[in-house]
């Protein structure tokens, strides 16, 4: 043999005997732990494996609440007192079942229900009886129960919406989880019998944040299943809290205004974007949907003609109608083909090719200028100027305020708007852009489409200066972001607001009748008109009908924006009455709402004023 | 090419039969046999599903082994980078279908059998990295860079088999062919410092994990925190274990396993019947035949003149000790739930076969103990 064959048969033999160590000390570790579990912890297993088994069981945890920016709950969970029954703890079911009919009323239905149950499974599980039992009734039960053999009375969590219908289209609802859910999920509480997940709203939005994690419980069963004691128990983890900017004061203030109308309003900061109110009337009780809608309430709600699962300030499109003006007039100043100073000419009558279009005003407001022009809601002085802008600036102005924007706030169904131009057209229509559309679109009606929400936003980028705020509607780490300057000239953004300010206190502004009187503080605002019917010539000519005197569903919808205070801004708010009568109706609305918070706002401010270390909280 | 004359002749058919190591057959056959009748109890007394498929598996396999056994060592040393060639080529195979979108696949179908390259690959390698150190002097075999192509020849697969994904296999793969560098001869603080730099770089991968991933490495570490999904195997297992004392509950007579309380317990978990039914003396005795053959196959290993034959036996008797230590250190709870069989006992016929191969090749090398084989290599 070679030496570096005898070489490399020594290095083997030495390496192969530390190798061969090694596994033997492994294998001894191995004969260790058997020893270790079947010698010395035997006794431990032994009671485990033959009386009873470890059975691990999920324990739901307690959904987060859903609070007002002050803390108060929009959506809380509340204690569900039940009461079960162990047939094998029974003297006879029916005896018990009847014993029962003494507390709380058994149908026919739910004691067949129970009598089948108990048939089919082992006697020592427990039959659900009765739910949703009031504390007085449940503690009866329970002082009782020598009376009532095998009763179980048994404790669970149910959604609560204190609030009922209000703020109901943001907070959603909660529900069972379907089979898509669960296949896309990984959550095992999602295979909980009883457990309900975020359906719709803020509720399917921030689901995770308020869902919380499972715990769970490892019982001894024994042999047959039936559970001995807890061994060992991890808590669920409590859902977090979801802290809306909404404020439930106003909210409600907001809802019992409109109590009559079917309408839409959102209140904003147009600093921040907090949305304070958003509200959508008439409105339903989200508690309905808790456990599954019954059939003659959801047929109730999906046929009442006022659509009251629609969230109108948000879902619903309207023409801007003319509180569209402000974005034609901002086009015009920020092109320079228009001053504050210069007049156009209304005559009542715009002819163009071979149509003519009108001013609201029968006997035309003559030479006008830009401020005149918005506060007076003059029609032909803005088809004018939207022939010689185009349709192109018009669009592109529009777009940086908002309109045709989806802000994916949190809320399902959020609109997009229309921000029409020539290849929108092209595209959806399949025609090419004329320029009565221009002429159209230039008091905001014809192919132009936006919801309250783009509005609000529109009117708070105007007040606070050209500030490219978005709304929001729940506090987030994520979604504090100082708003960009969008670099419109100041100057301008007055002339736009000084008209929106002659709209309520100039005596030809078209909300005159309803501007604040005996107040430190004004507002600006801007009234539109959607027509929801075509008026044709024939009909202009014998007179146009009034409203009032039109069936519900034909008259014009009313829109209003509005922000206050002027002298410094703090909130915008849009208001949307569906079938109304024009926008003359809303400007009310908007205004008591503004002064309902501004009110509120200074009187706050007054009592930290005086009393500043009373308490040393914020009212 | 000159073989020495004497102990390279070549040697008949019934003399190798002759030298064949039967003690080595008699304990393969005993492990296999505890392995049926276990398989004939968790189907609570019958030989259907599992123990007449496995008694028939294990004949075939019983063959197969001693056909390899009388192989001329030689040839097994002229197959071995084909082989390696062939099972690389079939783990692309494999990655390539899997993304093809046909899911994590780890066989491919040939229609009669199901083909596990990463099973074929474990023998290849072995074969490979014997026959890579069979060639080199000893002196070549301390320098740096001739660690260059055993590595590659080890990373490859290791990279490939780890995309099925296959954690466990991969770590098979790396280890078997650490343990040959190990045996062969590679600097010894080389292998200090490579297992001292992994704490760091561990520590590095780990800052590179996004926490979703971050949880389910610790849930592999600890599967106790996840008492619904990995650990309730582990808890189950312990309990069935714990419980069947010294003696066990005897034959058949296991509350837990044959209760359903025990998932897989026909395949991974099968350690855990034994040990419930025939106790700590039934489990100690399984565990006294695995290492009466490891040390007997290392004693063998120690004989075998060539170097080719030496590091084959011992990487066919390591890949065998990871397979036996992991299973049973995993029902016992000592390590992560991987899935690894335990040798010659789980149900199921690829991991057997590959087992059985290999110990055809321990068997050959122990006939042909005293051929030498020129570093050039016998065919070449």
């Amino acid at each position: 043999m070679k030496s570096s064959d005898k070489n490399k048969m020594k290095m083997y033999t030495r390496r192969a005997t530390l190798v061969s160590a090694g596994m033997m000390l492994l294998s001894s570790a191995l004969v260790g732990r058997m020893y270790y579990l079947q010698v010395t912890s035997r006794s431990k297993y032994e009671l485990l494996a033959e009386e009873n088994r470890i059975s691990v069981r999920l324990l739901a945890p307690t959904r987060g609440d859903i609070v007002d920016r002050y803390g108060n709950p929009f959506a809380t969970s509340t204690t569900d007192y039940r009461i079960n029954v162990i047939p094998e703890e029974t003297e006879g079911l029916q005896e018990t079942l009847d014993a029962i009919g003494a507390y709380i009323p058994i149908s026919e239905r739910d004691n067949e229900r129970i009598i089948r149950a108990s048939k089919k499974q082992r006697s020592f599980l427990p039959i659900n009886v009765a739910n949703n039992l009031d504390w007085e009734t449940f503690s009866k039960m329970n002082v009782n129960m020598p009376d009532l053999p095998g009763i179980q009375p048994d404790m669970g969590t149910t959604r609560f919406y204190p609030q009922r219908e209000l703020g109901a289209h943001i907070i959603g609802y909660v529900g069972a989880v379907n089979e898509q859910e669960l296949q896309n999920d990984s959550d095992p509480l999602l295979e909980l019998p009883d457990f309900k997940i975020g359906k719709n709203g803020i509720e399917r939005v921030l689901d995770d944040r308020l869902r919380g994690g499972a715990g769970n419980s490892q019982v001894e069963v024994n042999v047959l299943g039936r559970v001995i004691r807890e061994l060992e128990r991890q808590d669920p983890e409590p859902g977090n809290q979801a802290r809306l900017t909404l404020d439930l004061e106003m909210q409600s203030f907001i809802a019992e205004r409109l109590k009559d109308d079917t309408a839409g309003a959102v209140v904003m900061d147009i600093h921040t974007g907090e949305i304070h109110a958003i509200v959508s009337n008439p409105s339903f009780d989200p508690n309905d949907f808790n456990g599954g809608i019954s059939q003659v309430k959801w047929d109730a709600l999906r046929n009442d003609i006022r659509k009251p699962l629609v969230n109108k300030p948000v879902s619903g499109q309207y023409s801007p109608g003319s509180t569209f003006k402000m974005i034609v007039a901002l086009a015009g100043l920020e092109d320079g083909i228009i001053t504050a100073e210069d007049t156009k000419y209304c005559g009542y009558r715009y002819p163009f090719g071979d149509r003519v279009f009108h001013c609201w005003n029968k006997n035309g407001h003559g030479d006008i200028n830009l401020v005149q022009a918005l506060a007076q809601s003059c029609d032909v002085y803005f088809y004018r100027l939207a022939r010689e802008l185009g349709i192109d600036k018009i669009h592109a102005m529009a777009a940086r305020f908002g309109i045709g924007e989806r802000f994916n706030i949190g809320i399902m169904s959020e609109a997009r708007g229309i921000n029409p131009n020539g290849s929108w057209k092209f595209g959806m229509v399949g025609e090419r852009w004329q320029g009565g559309d221009t002429i159209n679109v230039g008091i905001g009606q014809g192919y132009v489409s936006t919801t309250a929400l783009q509005l609000a936003v529109m009117t708070s980028r105007l007040a606070n200066g050209g500030k490219m705020v978005y709304p929001k509607i729940y506090f987030d780490e994520n979604n504090n972001t100082v708003p960009e300057d969008m670099g419109i000239n100041p100057d301008h953004l007055d002339v736009v607001l000084k008209g929106m300010e002659d709209v309520y206190y100039h005596q030809r502004g078209t909300g005159f009748r309803y501007r604040l009187r005996n107040k430190d503080y004004k507002l600006g605002g801007k009234s539109g008109t959607t027509q929801v019917r075509g008026i044709s010539a024939a009909e202009r000519a014998a007179g146009v009908i009034d409203n009032e005197d039109l069936e519900w569903a034909k008259r014009d919808h009313g829109l209003f924006v509005a922000y206050g205070p002027t002298e410094n801004p703090k909130y915008a708010v849009s208001v949307l009455l569906e079938h109304g009568g024009g926008g003359g109706f809303a400007a009310p609305v908007a205004r008591d709402i503004l002064e309902y918070v501004i009110d509120r706002d200074i009187e706050r401010n007054q009592q930290t004023n005086q009393q500043p270390s009373m308490s040393g909280q914020p009212v | 090419m000159s073989a020495r004359i004497g102990s390279n002749k070549r040697i008949g058919l019934r003399q190798k039969f002759a030298e064949l190591n039967w003690f080595i057959v008699l304990i393969i056959c005993a492990i296999a046999g505890l392995g049926c009748a276990m398989l004939y109890s968790v189907a609570g007394g019958s030989m259907e599903p599992w123990a007449k498929n496995q008694a028939i598996r294990f004949g075939g396999g019983l063959v197969l082994m001693l056909g390899v056994a009388v192989i001329d060592i030689r040839f097994w040393m002229f197959l071995a980078y084909p082989l390696y060639a062939a099972a690389l080529a079939m783990l692309v195979v494999v990655d390539v279908m899997g993304e093809m979108g046909m899911g994590a696949q780890r066989w491919i179908s040939l229609g009669f059998m199901n083909l596990q390259p990463s099973e074929f690959m474990k023998i290849a390698l072995v074969m490979a990295l014997a026959r890579y150190f069979h060639c080199l002097t000893d002196d070549e075999t301390v320098q740096l860079k001739s660690l260059i192509k055993p590595i590659i020849l080890i990373v490859l697969p290791a990279v490939l088999v780890l995309r099925q994904p296959d954690l466990g296999t991969t770590l098979l793969i790396i280890m078997g062919g650490v343990a040959i560098l190990f045996a062969a001869g590679v600097r010894m603080w080389l292998f200090v410092v490579s297992f001292l730099a992994m704490f760091p770089a561990a520590y590095g991968a780990w800052q590179f994990l996004k926490e979703y991933q971050k949880q389910r490495v610790r849930t592999f570490l600890n599967p106790e925190q996840d008492p619904l999904g990995a650990g309730y195997h582990i808890i189950q297992s312990k309990i069935a274990l714990g419980s069947g004392g010294v003696d066990g509950k005897g034959f058949m007579q296991g509350t837990q396993s044959q209760l359903n309380f025990l998932p897989e317990k026909q395949t991974d978990f099968i350690f855990t019947v034994i040990a419930e039914e025939l106790g700590l003396i039934g489990g100690l005795s399984l565990l006294g035949l695995y290492i009466v053959l490891i040390g007997y196959a290392m004693i063998i290993s120690m004989s075998v003149k060539s170097q080719f034959g030496r590091l084959l036996v011992l990487g066919m008797v390591i890949t065998f000790f990871l397979y036996m230590f992991i299973n049973i250190a995993m029902v016992m709870g000592l390590l992560p739930v991987v899935g690894v069989p335990l040798p010659l006992v789980s149900y199921g016929g690829s991991a057997m076969l590959t087992l059985l191969v290999g110990f055809g090749l321990i068997l050959s090398a122990a006939i042909h103990k005293e051929t030498t084989i020129p570093r050039g290599g016998a065919f070449a």
